[in-house]
């Protein structure tokens, strides 16, 4: 049963509380370059997932061979080995995308937040762990990889996936989907993410103080 | 000459890396708290991008028309030894600067700036001349962006500025400003 728990808390904790984007600030050159829609955003959060999830079971599955010296450039081996399978599958499945895309994908080998889960997670832990820990952190990127790609679309473009929603009278922030509009709507996000963590902190401060009076 | 010119003002003002690409924003945010340290990360950088170029020119020409899908995995190999090679040398030559830069080298190699002017002058068909404007502007071009960030984050220091916004969603608005003054840099190609 704890076993369970165990998972299930480090599948959750890079959704919010340990977020790779949020929280560590980690990724941010695929993040920005890319959310100018939701589609790509999507579809780069898909590959970073296959990316992250095929490495870690990988790296977790091979850990006692991995001489301790050299692990940080089998680990980028191993992640770009990933990488180039992503790349010529989107090129295969989603030529549209992937010209668009451009040179973003073959850069999901820089994304500092998969090697910092080989080197941090999957180098320590069994594979089951590794993998459920790369699904939470995947999903904590594309959670933020949406977030941040669906405001650009929907405030630059007037729609979401394509899908016209505020009608022909809507005149489209343009900057929104230009790289100044990627900045400034990340650090506003970040802006919401911190205040609500100050809140949390002192709503919890509020409770423990009101526990301390009615002892 | 005159597309050498433009390759390279381009790589630094027009389609600047940290600005226009959003490539090497992890030392762009992180390393930029003082002038001076940006400065010496920016020629780190820049210097590291240059023999980028040299490698990346080398292994197009002679040895992925044979097996382009090892295109990726060569790059980052090699650029990751010369990062080690720069390490080492600077290291030995320059212990004050091994200091100031200490931790920030092998962190060059993570940053997506050097595999991004690898993949771009790739994608673009460079030459090896125009590959070395290339990474020599887009080296300039981090620089400026560096110090420019830099600059900014001292003066903030002094401002009083409101908790919550301090750190990384400041510098990503102060950013995004940045991006928006050089945006006005596009129009220097439909003059010319």
């Amino acid at each position: 049963m704890a076993r369970e728990q165990s998972s299930y808390e480090s599948f959750i904790k890079g959704l919010w509380r340990e977020n790779p984007v949020f929280v560590q600030v980690l990724g941010m050159c695929p993040m920005l370059a890319v959310t100018n829609t939701a589609l790509n955003s999507l579809v780069m959060g898909l590959a970073t997932l296959f990316v992250l999830m095929g490495s870690s079971f990988l790296v977790a599955s091979l850990k006692h061979l991995i001489p301790k010296q050299v692990r940080i450039s089998l680990y980028i081996i191993i992640i770009a080995t990933f990488v180039t399978i992503a790349d010529y599958t989107i090129l295969a499945l989603l030529p549209a995308v992937h010209k668009e895309l451009g040179a973003f994908i073959p850069l999901i080998v820089a994304n500092c937040m998969i090697l910092g889960r080989q080197e941090a997670f999957a180098s320590r832990h069994g594979v089951r762990m590794a993998v459920v820990d790369a699904a939470g952190m995947s999903a904590g990127f594309m959670f933020a990889l949406l977030a941040l790609g669906g405001v650009r679309e929907l405030l630059g473009n007037g729609s979401l996936f394509g899908v016209d929603l505020f009608g022909p009278g809507f005149e489209p922030w343009v900057i929104m989907i230009l790289p100044p509009g990627g900045f400034i709507t990340l650090g506003l996000l970040l802006l919401l993410f911190n205040w609500i963590a100050a809140r949390k902190r002192a709503f919890l401060a509020e409770v423990a103080a009101t526990e301390r009076e009615m002892l | 000459m005159d597309n050498l010119i433009w390759i390279f003002i381009s790589a630094l003002l027009v389609n600047n890396f940290v600005l226009a690409y959003f490539l090497g924003l992890c030392p762009f945010l992180g390393v930029s708290g003082r002038l001076e340290t940006s400065f010496r990360l920016g020629l780190a950088t820049t210097f590291v991008l240059v023999i980028t170029a040299i490698c990346s020119w080398f292994l197009n020409t002679y040895i992925l028309p044979h097996a382009p899908y090892l295109r990726l995995i060569s790059f980052i190999v090699v650029i990751a030894s010369t990062v080690q090679f720069i390490e080492m040398a600077i290291k030995k030559l320059s212990p004050a600067l091994f200091k100031a830069l200490g931790i920030f080298l092998p962190l060059i190699t993570t940053n997506c700036a050097i595999l991004g002017l690898a993949i771009f002058a790739t994608n673009k068909g460079y030459g090896f001349t125009e590959g070395l404007v290339f990474a020599l502007g887009a080296g300039a071009g981090f620089t400026l962006a560096m110090v420019l960030m830099a600059g900014i984050r001292e003066e903030a220091e002094l401002s009083d500025i409101p908790a919550l916004i301090q750190g990384t969603a400041m510098n990503l608005i102060i950013a995004g400003i940045l991006s928006m003054a050089f945006m006005g840099f596009a129009g220097l190609f439909s003059s010319g």
